[in-house]
């Protein structure tokens, strides 16, 4: 393992995966491609909806319907939306937390193996959860209270790890520890003697307690003040960078995913609209709803205002989509086809997908150059 | 304490050229929780002004004490909270309130009884309040209509009748599809953003001059968070009302606000006009935590540069300056000796902090009050 560890730090010197020179691979067979740690295809999950006594099954709840994309070794994919979007089931699926209903992850092991971890059995699972691990959303919640970091940190390592030793753990926990910005004194003590950043820490530990590869991150500062989301952003930074860890960032907050992510895929009712590049999703945006979602964030200039267009209506349920493109109620751009046929993920410009039947055509502005609009803004303002 | 209280008014007063009396004026307002542990200052000398048809942000992260002073104006601190000192002077624009007010028109909200006649007229009808969850807010038992038709009949005297017909009128100047049928609807049956429409109707149902909007954004999303935003700031300039807009989202106070209020563990650390404090933060604070976050135009993937240290916790609030233990700029000696007060930079902002002025707070009064 420690091997394993030093051959990683060494991998950290190339250039990020992001590299613009690359040619994607077309989405269906992306895994062929030895960079690519993960390839997700078609995916779907839909929950039951029971009614009455018998509880019979009524319709379904689409949480994630047809979802496919790609993370490769080391880059960190970012996935937003809004509440309802199925971003969360998706992580969860690909953790197994919840069983897919169809679809294939497959995920290339350590030992360079491709396995669909959709199909595998909870024992299956078992060897490979020390590769892909987890950092929740809610420090207070996910810490056991009558834990101390020793019981937390280490627990990994004895269930997974099968570190009987207590030393051995102990040590291991110390440098853990160390690795986040916490002192190795406070190993024995309890989860409510930390502050959020702190535990957010002790989370982000026990996640790299096995040495994973692919680390999960839900929403992993949302919960977080806004003066220790920074230092929780560069802890994750400078973790990839040591371990050349593969990050899966879940987030609604558009402005910390364009802080942290190489690429980015956006979700909309349990579909994939767009996925593309950080830099070209935020910059030229191609659908729609990317574009809506980069002008509703609350830009941190008050001479920046006039850009708020607001877009009309609200999230459809997922029990009951809209016909056709399942945005096209709110869309502004919407025609007669988008209400019928459901636009399918197409590759516009190398790596850039888009999911919307006018997406050649159209030119949406994305978040825009800060300092070409503040200079009309001073003027309108004073 | 009155002569830098003077001048601030000066300060403020200065971005106010027609320099009619301000809504609202806050002056040194301590709200203390008496617990067993100890007591918790939760706000601990608080003070600003807020002019009619101003959106006034308070900006600050958890702790701070934003909300306990939104709760103090209400008087609606929960118990053991009190208001221990200050006073919260409040211009009534109607005429039916004016029964309580003083020699210049104003009354201190801070000497009324909570539970009396009038502080209830005040509330709803002079200051409303949205609250950060709309659908912890709403009865789930009632009718929005029903509810909407009883904040209307609590300050207006008119029939059942003509409730329902101001209540539909608000309900589609925020714009809440097919009104009328909304009216059946419970809290409920809708979606997080008409759930805050519905809320800021219920608000605007009797024509406050001073809305309270604390955290309205909080639990929603960017969309209709930006729905929300944008229906604001509408209905402020079209009924002229003064807002006090409490976030922990800079990007929204930067959005919404003319006047910008930032706090730090109940204390207040630089006041100023949205545009100086975006532009030109003058507190240690202010400017560390413009640093930190990320925005959309920053560049990515690097490292940003951070706060040492987390919020203390409550008990352990260090002497002196409550931000020295993280802060840049600390003058060992100083600032963990006294306790500033906001004074003012330049002619449009002012800060607490001893890099601007020597003036310190005197600790006796303070410690002698919460023994009472």
């Amino acid at each position: 393992m420690k091997d394993q560890q030093v051959t990683g730090v060494s991998a950290l010197q190339l250039p990020p995966a992001s590299a613009p020179t690359r040619i994607a691979a077309p989405i269906a067979n992306a895994i062929d491609d030895p960079s690519v740690l993960m390839e997700v295809r078609s995916l779907k999950k839909y929950f039951p909806i029971k009614e009455g006594f018998v509880k019979k099954v009524v319709g379904y709840v689409r949480a994630v319907d047809d979802v496919s994309f790609f993370i490769r070794e080391g880059e960190t994919l970012g996935l937003v939306g809004e509440s309802g979007c199925g971003k969360t089931t998706t992580a969860r699926c690909i953790l197994r937390a919840h069983n897919p209903t169809s679809g294939k992850i497959l995920f290339r092991t350590k030992a360079g193996e491709v396995v669909d971890v959709a199909q595998f059995s909870d024992g299956e699972m078992r060897p490979l959860r020390a590769e892909m691990q987890m950092v929740f959303q809610d420090p207070f919640a996910s810490l056991n209270p009558r834990m101390t970091l020793l019981d937390l940190v280490g627990e990994p390592l004895l269930v997974v790890g099968g570190m009987k030793n207590h030393q051995e753990r102990q040590a291991r926990v110390a440098e853990l520890l160390q690795l986040v910005g916490l002192r190795q004194e406070y190993m024995q003590r309890y989860p409510h003697a930390f502050s959020g950043g702190q535990r957010q820490r002790i989370v982000i530990a026990r996640a790299l307690a096995l040495n994973p590869r692919f680390i999960v991150a839900d929403e992993p500062v949302s919960a977080l003040d806004v003066s220790v989301q920074a230092q929780v952003l560069n802890l994750l930074l400078k973790l990839q960078n040591e371990l050349n860890l593969t990050y899966l960032f879940v987030a609604h907050d558009l402005s910390v995913v364009k802080h942290i992510c190489d690429r980015v895929v956006v979700m909309y009712v349990g579909k994939i609209v767009e996925t593309a590049p950080t830099h070209n999703l935020f910059f030229t945006p191609k659908h729609p709803y990317t574009a809506a979602l980069m002008s509703a964030v609350p830009v941190a200039n008050p001479r920046i205002r006039a850009r708020m267009t607001p877009l009309e209506g609200d999230v459809p349920s997922p029990a009951n989509p809209p016909s056709g493109c399942y945005f096209h109620p709110r869309c502004p751009y919407a025609v007669d086809k988008c209400s019928t046929d459901l636009p399918l993920l197409e590759e516009l410009e190398p790596g850039h997908f888009v999911a919307c039947h006018r997406a050649s055509e159209l030119q949406l502005v994305g978040i825009g150059d800060a300092k070409t609009i503040e200079i009309p803004g001073l003027e309108v303002d004073r | 304490m009155t002569d830098y209280r003077l001048l601030i008014t000066t300060t403020i007063s200065n971005m106010n050229p027609d320099n009619q009396s301000p809504l609202l004026a806050v002056n040194n307002l301590k709200t203390y929780f008496q617990l067993d542990e100890g007591v918790v200052k939760a706000v601990d000398g608080v003070s600003f002004d807020v002019h009619p048809g101003q959106v006034v942000g308070i900006v600050g992260e958890s702790g701070c004490g934003k909300s306990v002073t939104i709760k103090s104006i209400l008087r609606i601190v929960p118990p053991p909270g009190k208001v221990v000192e200050g006073e919260i002077r409040y211009w009534p624009q109607k005429q039916a309130t004016y029964e309580a007010s003083g020699f210049d028109g104003s009354v201190d909200l801070a000497k009324l009884d909570p539970r009396g006649k009038e502080m209830r007229s005040m509330r709803g009808s002079e200051i409303a309040l949205i609250p950060q969850e709309p659908m912890a807010s709403f009865s789930p038992v009632h009718t929005i209509g029903n509810q909407l038709i009883e904040a209307i009949r609590l300050h207006q005297k008119v029939s059942k009748k003509e409730a329902a017909e101001m209540a539909i009128e608000r309900m589609h100047e925020v714009g809440v599809p097919s009104p009328e049928q909304r009216m059946n609807a419970y809290s409920w049956e809708m979606s997080g953003g008409l759930r805050q429409r519905a809320m800021i109707a219920m608000a605007l149902s009797c024509n406050p001059s001073l809305l309270i909007a604390d955290e309205p954004t909080t639990a929603i999303d960017v969309t209709t968070q930006a729905q929300v935003l944008s229906l604001l700031k509408r209905l402020q300039e079209s009924h002229n009302m003064a807002i006090i807009f409490i976030t922990h989202d800079l990007g929204v106070i930067a959005q919404m606000a003319d006047y910008v209020v930032v706090m730090y563990l109940g204390r207040v650390m630089e006041t100023g006009p949205a545009d100086e404090i975006f532009h030109s933060p003058q507190h240690p604070y202010t400017k560390a935590l413009l640093e930190s976050i990320p925005t959309v135009h920053s560049a990515s993937r690097t490292f940003l540069p951070t706060i040492a240290g987390s919020i203390p916790h409550p008990f352990n609030r260090p002497p002196g300056c409550p931000y020295f233990p993280r802060c840049v700029d600390y003058m060992p000696g100083v600032c963990d000796q006294l306790t500033p007060i906001i004074q003012p930079v330049n002619p449009k902002q002012a800060a607490s902090c001893f890099l601007f002025s020597d003036a310190a707070e005197d600790v006796e009064p303070a410690t002698v009050k919460s023994k009472r």
